[in-house]
């Protein structure tokens, strides 16, 4: 029996290694070709570089120049920090009062959230724009608000259902104890918060980070880009796309991604299943 | 305790409020208002009433793109679901690799809409190039094009949603089938598909969503082309904003309409598949 079962799982590690093989063929494909010139790759995007598809880096050096990419990858870095800090800190401590204070208005806030979670970003990206703009809103610290404001659905319903089950005991003695509750909520409700950070910050950096649609009409793009506004810029900018620059960009919007998940990867998994069974 | 934190509003909830009103309720508003207006920018917006909603209705490209999202979220809905859950039943087998296979199909979701759908691009079009054909062709390659490109996303998502809802199958449960004789089938279809209800409520309700949402792989890999035939409704919507001059308050009502049909399609979606929850 077991060795019958062994020699099964033998052959579905082979098959799994070979489909491993094929979902990573994408990439490895775009990676090829960002080593060619840009007349061969849409001519022959399977072939290896040859001694006269070969350019070396320039694709890259094109990519970065044309897309200001440097500067885009900083500004998402910034964005995504940032926000995912501020939704950290303001949605778990809007989760505590909701929690802990039982009124009319604390229950309409939490039923709000859950209606912000169906509502289609379509329906508010026109509005939204047009009310950014007249608020001056075009920057990377504007739209941190945006996005609080954005993330606040999801995450104070996922810390509503955190907070609602912790002990009031332990909140209770601490008050006992003297303190404030913002000493009760700093020393005693975030540390305990710790797992439902984590599953939060990953999912609102994951949507954050990987953002097209929301930067692209909030922010004033002539100055402010981040990293899927400059990968669309080059289709957009250009008459014919430069393919060769298309890939060196692509690879270097890839890598750093591929980089941290590998890192990170434990605590992804484990976010996105914890999300996923409280959402 | 509740009356010593009370007086803390302003601290505990309104960064989040103010925030909340200007990124979400106030543009909700707004466009529920103006999708009964004619306007160029918001402040020329002038009532007209149910206009915007009857133009909606007579625009052949947006009654096209709805039935095209409709077909396309059905195909999707079905296919990841059925291949996540699949994959999800062979990698909780405990075979060699488990652990890298589980790291290797979940990556694409780290990758954004838009990259992606330019890695995608290249690929589909290289292949195609053998039949002389590209992506943008006709609307039946985009069609696939973005449900392959989709199904490469979303089933490492939605498998490690299944593979957590399997693992937490008691296994005293599957032994006692077995003891009393079930096969391999009658334990999938009467002990573990009841018991992962949970993973498929949600897993049926994030990749519906997703379907009737996408937006930037359709924007990246064929744009709507040929002639906006291959259209999804959200890009749809974005063209008649930014594409059509004097549209804006059509764009809205289609945006309204859009909003309605998502809530609707998530409200009966939750019913149905909550009602098959067993207790445990």
């Amino acid at each position: 029996m077991s060795a019958r079962k062994a020699k099964h799982g033998w052959i579905l590690t082979v098959i799994f290694t070979i489909i491993s093989l094929l979902y990573i063929y994408p990439i490895v494909l775009v990676f090829i070709n960002s080593f060619k010139k840009k007349a061969y790759i849409s001519k022959e995007p399977f072939a290896l570089p040859t001694d006269k598809m070969f350019v070396r880096l320039e694709n890259y050096i094109r990519g970065i120049e044309q897309t200001d990419l440097i500067k885009a990858f900083g500004w998402s870095v910034f964005i995504t920090v940032f926000s995912v800090a501020a939704i950290i800190l303001f949605c778990s401590m809007c989760a505590w009062y909701i929690s802990r204070v039982n009124t009319k208005v604390t229950k309409t806030i939490y039923i709000l959230c859950l209606f912000a979670m169906v509502v289609p970003f379509q329906m508010e990206m026109y509005t939204l724009s047009k009310i950014s703009n007249m608020l001056h809103m075009g920057n990377p610290w504007g739209i941190i608000v945006i996005y609080l404001g954005f993330g606040a659905g999801l995450s104070v319903f996922m810390f509503t259902g955190f907070m609602k089950s912790i002990p009031l005991e332990i909140e209770e003695a601490a008050m006992i104890d003297g303190c404030t509750p913002l000493q009760t909520y700093f020393r005693v409700v975030m540390p305990i918060s710790k797992p439902t950070c984590v599953t939060v910050a990953i999912l609102q950096a994951m949507w954050i980070w990987n953002d097209y649609l929301l930067p692209s009409l909030v922010l004033d793009q002539r100055k402010y880009k981040t990293v899927p506004m400059a990968v669309q810029y080059l289709k957009g900018g250009y008459g014919s796309v430069d393919m060769g620059a298309m890939m060196g960009t692509l690879v270097l919007a890839i890598v750093p991604i591929i980089i941290f998940y590998l890192f990170c990867q434990k605590y992804i998994i484990e976010g996105v299943v914890a999300g996923a069974v409280k959402g | 305790m509740q009356k010593a934190i009370k007086k803390y509003f302003p601290v505990f909830v309104l960064p989040t409020m103010i925030a909340f009103a200007i990124g979400f309720i106030a543009p909700f508003l707004l466009g529920i208002y103006l999708s009964f207006c004619k306007f160029t920018t918001v402040t020329d917006a002038e009532f007209i009433g149910l206009g915007n909603y009857v133009k909606t209705l007579g625009d052949p490209e947006f009654i096209h793109s709805l039935w095209y999202t409709a077909l396309y979220t059905v195909v999707t809905v079905l296919l990841i679901n059925v291949l996540a859950f699949a994959v999800a039943m062979l990698l909780t087998k405990g075979i060699k690799g488990t652990n890298i296979f589980r790291t290797v199909f979940f990556m694409p979701n780290l990758i954004g809409g838009i990259v992606l759908g330019y890695v995608w691009q290249l690929l589909l079009n290289g292949i195609l190039a053998y039949f002389d054909r590209t992506l943008t062709y006709s609307e039946v390659y985009g069609f696939w094009g973005l449900v392959i490109l989709v199904l490469w996303q979303q089933v490492g998502y939605m498998m490690i949603i299944y593979i957590s809802g399997i693992q937490n199958i008691p296994g005293e449960l599957i032994e006692a089938a077995k003891i009393d004789g079930a096969s391999s089938w009658q334990i999938l279809k009467n002990v573990t598909i009841p018991m992962v209800m949970p993973s498929i409520t949600i897993c049926t309700f994030l990749t519906l969503t997703n379907g009737f949402k996408l937006f930037d792989q359709n924007l990246a890999l064929t744009n709507g082309a040929p002639s906006k035939m291959s259209e999804l409704l959200a890009l749809n919507i974005y063209n008649t904003f930014y594409g059509r001059a004097g549209w804006e308050g059509v764009g809205q009502a289609k945006a309204v309409e859009f909003f309605v049909l998502v809530a609707i399609i998530a409200l009966i979606q939750n019913k149905l598949t909550r009602s098959k929850e067993v207790q445990q």
